[in-house]
């Protein structure tokens, strides 16, 4: 039963990464319809930025150890928001009218620049995180101890899906985007600028995947050029799996994704783990062709 | 026509002059050129014609490459004559996993290929069944042979891959200009339309996929024969990024345009080498700018020209 629990909480903390990376996805691609392959490389840029900001600094020592994270997440979501309006700028805007698998390829060749230009500054091998940041405290809870990195991880990620769901669905803004995603050309006939609603969109996404590079430089303590790829591969399975385009749908399919990886790694087998996750993916997508909440997006026919 | 003809054929007599000017090591690039050619030309049917996201073409390449090197090293079969198994062990493999997706729209298709592609990748890691030697690999697989003459270096192996990937060319331009090859094209554009106008969209789907594959499958079995060692690495969800950008950068359905991609996506990371560390970078850089400056893929298919007979008097017309 411990085990049970610890593979509880720890697929809960896993997936609420997953689910704030998933969310990037799912806002460009609901706008968009494309699929941002260089997410995953923000999210890395967010991982090594947290480093570069926590040793250079100190916000630690001099804010405390929550202040200090609180104040080091704001900044590493601003700046990685700023990279993600760039990326939309350089690699993806001046794709707008072209076929959707140029823009494809364009999202990789971001990816692969992104992915070198972070090698070339911080260099190819595993960078550690400061041990020392959070207090290594943990928590008696359900009769496990239950580290407090996780359970912050997993309060921040609720306390950033929450405010993004009340942004989305109650704020003016929030129904422009939504506009955008349904019909570009209605939403732009209604005066709503949708060059900025796509911009707004390439920062908010960027700043949650951000945030999920800093989470897990904190809860593994370890970080690498090449994390992206994983992380950003089990996002995307993650936003579809919810249905993508559709934002409590990515949320769903992270939290449901880690779940089944840590339960899998723990009972099935560890190294069959990333196998058996993209197996219930595809026997998901078989019985609901659009996912678990299907998709919002009107299909045009 | 003629000229058209006349103009290919210069060029291949010219290319295949071309190894005796180059040393060992260009001669190699060549050759990867060559083998991501026919693995381009595979996935544009499925990519570039059907219009099919399919970014998981690694693993049929996979199942190819190591049919060859089981059945090669356990049975002693010559390499070559395992192609049309490989072919089909590539399109068996493709057609049982396909079947049930196939109907899944765009996205959805691409993260269920990239599932496939990561599924392979990992069974063939975890030595599935026992027989594909995990994480090391299989090697020790023979040197293929031609009619007894063993082929080794790498000025024969151009010969083998280019003589291949000119076929490859031959029957996927037969194919592109065929019925089957229009019907692609038309459930690409219009697959509302084509059903409507009685083309079985699943049916055709499938079995652009399952050639796409088989022939992916046998381009594996030429790179068991030409590398003698094979290991999962050679197979990660990179390769398929390669063969879908060698398709969309050179150009969706046209197999020009594929060419030259294989030569651009393979060649420019050698010529970038003077950029040393940077030299990724200066690439993911190049495939962007490409991207935003030629949208349609360097040499874009053109539009099949169709002579219509013309319309007796009285009828339709004026």
């Amino acid at each position: 039963m411990e085990q049970f629990f610890q593979q509880l909480t720890n697929g809960l903390a896993v997936g609420s990464i997953y689910a704030l990376i998933a969310l990037g996805y799912t806002m460009v691609y609901g706008v968009l319809k494309l699929i941002n392959f260089a997410h995953s490389d923000l999210f890395t840029l967010g991982a090594y930025l947290g480093l570069t900001l926590l040793s250079s600094l100190l916000l630690v020592d001099r804010l405390g150890p929550l202040g200090g994270a609180l104040v080091l997440a704001a900044m590493v979501m601003g700046l990685v928001a700023v990279a993600g309006a760039l990326l939309d700028r350089v690699a993806y805007r001046p794709l707008r009218e072209s076929p959707r698998l140029s823009a494809v390829v364009s999202a990789l060749g971001a990816s692969i620049f992104l992915q070198n230009t972070i090698m070339l500054i911080y260099g190819a091998r595993y960078r550690v995180y400061p041990p020392d940041i959070l207090p290594k405290a943990s928590i008696h809870m359900l009769g496990v101890d239950i580290p407090l990195v996780r359970i912050l991880i997993l309060g921040a990620s609720v306390i950033m899906m929450a405010g993004l769901f009340v942004f989305i669905q109650k704020t003016r803004i929030g129904t422009a985007i939504r506009a955008a995603a349904i019909d570009q050309g209605a939403a732009r006939l209604m005066g709503i600028d949708v060059n900025r609603v796509i911009l707004l969109v390439f920062m908010v996404g960027p700043a949650l995947g951000g945030a999920a590079g800093l989470m897990v430089g904190l809860y593994y303590g370890q970080i690498n050029f090449t994390m992206g790829w994983g992380y950003g591969l089990k996002a995307f399975t993650a936003a579809i799996l919810g249905g993508i385009g559709n934002i409590p749908g990515a949320m769903v399919g992270g939290i449901l994704l880690g779940l089944i990886e840590s339960m899998s790694a723990a009972y099935l087998s560890f190294a069959w783990k990333d196998a058996i996750a993209f197996c219930v993916l595809i026997l998901i997508l078989i019985v609901r062709p659009t996912g678990l909440l299907g998709e919002r997006v009107a299909e045009k026919v | 026509m003629i000229r058209q003809l006349k103009t290919i054929g210069i060029a291949a007599v010219l290319f295949a002059c071309l190894p005796l000017f180059l040393n060992a090591y260009w001669i190699d690039v060549l050759n990867s050129v060559g083998m991501y050619a026919i693995l381009g030309l595979s996935l544009n049917l499925i990519v570039g014609h059907t219009g099919l996201f399919n970014l998981g073409h690694a693993a049929f390449y996979a199942v190819g490459a190591y049919t060859a090197a089981i059945l090669n090293t356990k049975f002693q079969i010559p390499v070559l004559l395992l192609l049309p198994v490989c072919g089909f062990a590539a399109g068996l493999f493709a057609l049982i996993v396909s079947k049930p997706i196939i109907h899944l729209r765009g996205d959805y298709l691409c993260i269920v290929t990239i599932g496939v592609g990561e599924i392979v990748r990992i069974a063939l890691i975890n030595d599935v069944f026992g027989i594909t030697g995990g994480s090391n690999g299989i090697f020790g697989i023979s040197r293929p042979s031609l009619f007894g003459f063993v082929i080794r270096t790498p000025l024969e192996f151009f010969y083998l891959i280019w003589a291949f990937a000119a076929i490859t060319v031959l029957l996927f331009h037969l194919l592109e200009r065929s019925r089957f090859g229009r019907a692609l094209n038309y459930l690409r554009e219009d697959e509302v339309a084509a059903e409507g106008s009685g083309i079985n969209t699943a049916h055709y789907k499938l079995a652009s996929f399952v050639i796409g594959a088989a022939w992916a499958g046998m381009a594996g079995n030429l790179f068991a024969a030409k590398m003698t060692i094979i290991s999962p690495d050679s197979f990660t969800f990179w390769e398929s990024v390669v063969m879908f950008a060698i398709v969309i950068l050179g150009g969706s359905g046209s197999i020009p345009g594929v060419l030259v991609g294989a030569f651009l996506i393979v060649g420019l990371p050698e010529v970038f080498r003077e950029f040393a560390n940077a030299r990724m970078l200066v690439f993911g850089a190049a495939m962007m700018v490409m991207m935003v400056f030629r949208t349609q893929g360097l040499l874009p298919a053109r539009p099949r020209p169709y002579a219509i007979p013309a319309l007796p008097e009285g009828e339709g017309g004026e």
